[in-house]
């Protein structure tokens, strides 16, 4: 993660912050825009989840690194701590390759 | 905590400790730091982690139309504002009607948070220098699972529940051919099925 990147996306956030308060005189977003934007970060999240719990950048992942993301999925959906659901997905993946689990 | 373990799971994907804590302090975005270390740390290029990240941070835009007022009109207020509008101070200051008190409300959300988080990712990063290998610990694990959490509320919307499976899948298909960070971005083929269904709104005079 190079320091340039950090600072170019740094701007460009403080950028669509700013330009909101900026422009609120003048512009209005249909609705329907705005539920696009409110979307495409969630599609956007949910994508980068998949590919990061079932490949290695490739090809498939391996099934201790899967199991223990849908372990940490599940303890998230039954509204559990975020600290429990990251230390219950990678302990979780992490005994998986004790015990030989690729 | 979200703090820490992004500050935590950044330095097991191999970044130095005070990368996490420079992003917290100018991004102040939790999902588009996860999103563009996940790019990154997958072994896509900066370029792709900064354009899913700005992709990310544009519903931002709405938040600013809808609350700008909140801020205050002179120039620092809207300057030091602005950097301080997340999810959690637009959601405060919106459930206040009385304007001066939404603005309060925005201002002590938004300062705290900033304090807190950033906080937290200094000792979240600063733990995670003790974990070894990320592997042996499930590290790789932990990532995706800290972003489905952040994820799961918003997946409760049917519309966007649909358009995120199809853009997860057409990011997993091409996950194989493409470079990596490109699939994810490309995910966003995945709003064409984005369907609103029409809240039934009853009008005063029906």
């Amino acid at each position: 993660m190079p320091v340039t990147a950090v600072l170019i996306l740094a701007a460009g956030t403080f950028a669509i912050r700013l330009a909101g308060p900026l422009l609120r005189d003048r512009v209005t977003l249909p609705e329907k825009v705005n539920d696009l934007m409110t979307a495409s970060a969630t599609v956007l999240l949910l994508a980068l989840v998949a590919v990061s719990a079932l490949t290695n950048g490739k090809q498939f992942g391996g099934w201790a690194l899967a199991a223990g993301v849908v372990v940490g999925g599940l303890a998230a959906w039954r509204k559990l701590p975020f600290v429990a659901v990251i230390v219950l997905a990678a302990a979780t993946t992490a005994g998986l390759r004790f015990f030989g689990v690729a | 905590m979200t703090g820490a373990s992004f500050g935590a799971i950044s330095v097991g994907s191999g970044l130095p400790w005070w990368m996490p804590v420079l992003m917290s302090l100018v991004i102040f975005a939790g999902g588009s730091q996860f999103m563009a270390v996940g790019i990154v740390a997958a072994g896509g290029s900066p370029a792709a982690a900064v354009v899913a990240g700005l992709v990310l941070n544009a519903r931002h835009l709405p938040f600013g139309l809808a609350i700008g007022d909140v801020l205050g009109r002179s120039p620092l207020a809207r300057i030091v504002g602005s950097h301080l509008l997340i999810d959690e101070s637009t959601a405060f200051a919106m459930s206040q009607k009385d304007p001066a008190r939404a603005r309060a409300a925005y201002w002590a959300c938004g300062v705290s948070l900033f304090f807190c988080w950033n906080i937290g990712v200094l000792v979240g990063a600063l733990a995670g220098q003790a974990i070894g290998d990320p592997a042996t610990f499930g590290l790789d694990a932990a990532f995706p699972a800290a972003m489905l959490a952040l994820t799961l509320p918003a997946l409760k919307d049917a519309a966007t529940r649909n358009a995120a499976l199809t853009g997860a899948a057409i990011a997993l298909a091409t996950t194989p051919f493409l470079p990596a960070g490109v699939p994810v971005l490309l995910a966003l083929a995945g709003l064409l099925v984005f369907k609103k269904k029409e809240a039934p709104c009853p009008s005063p005079q029906s």
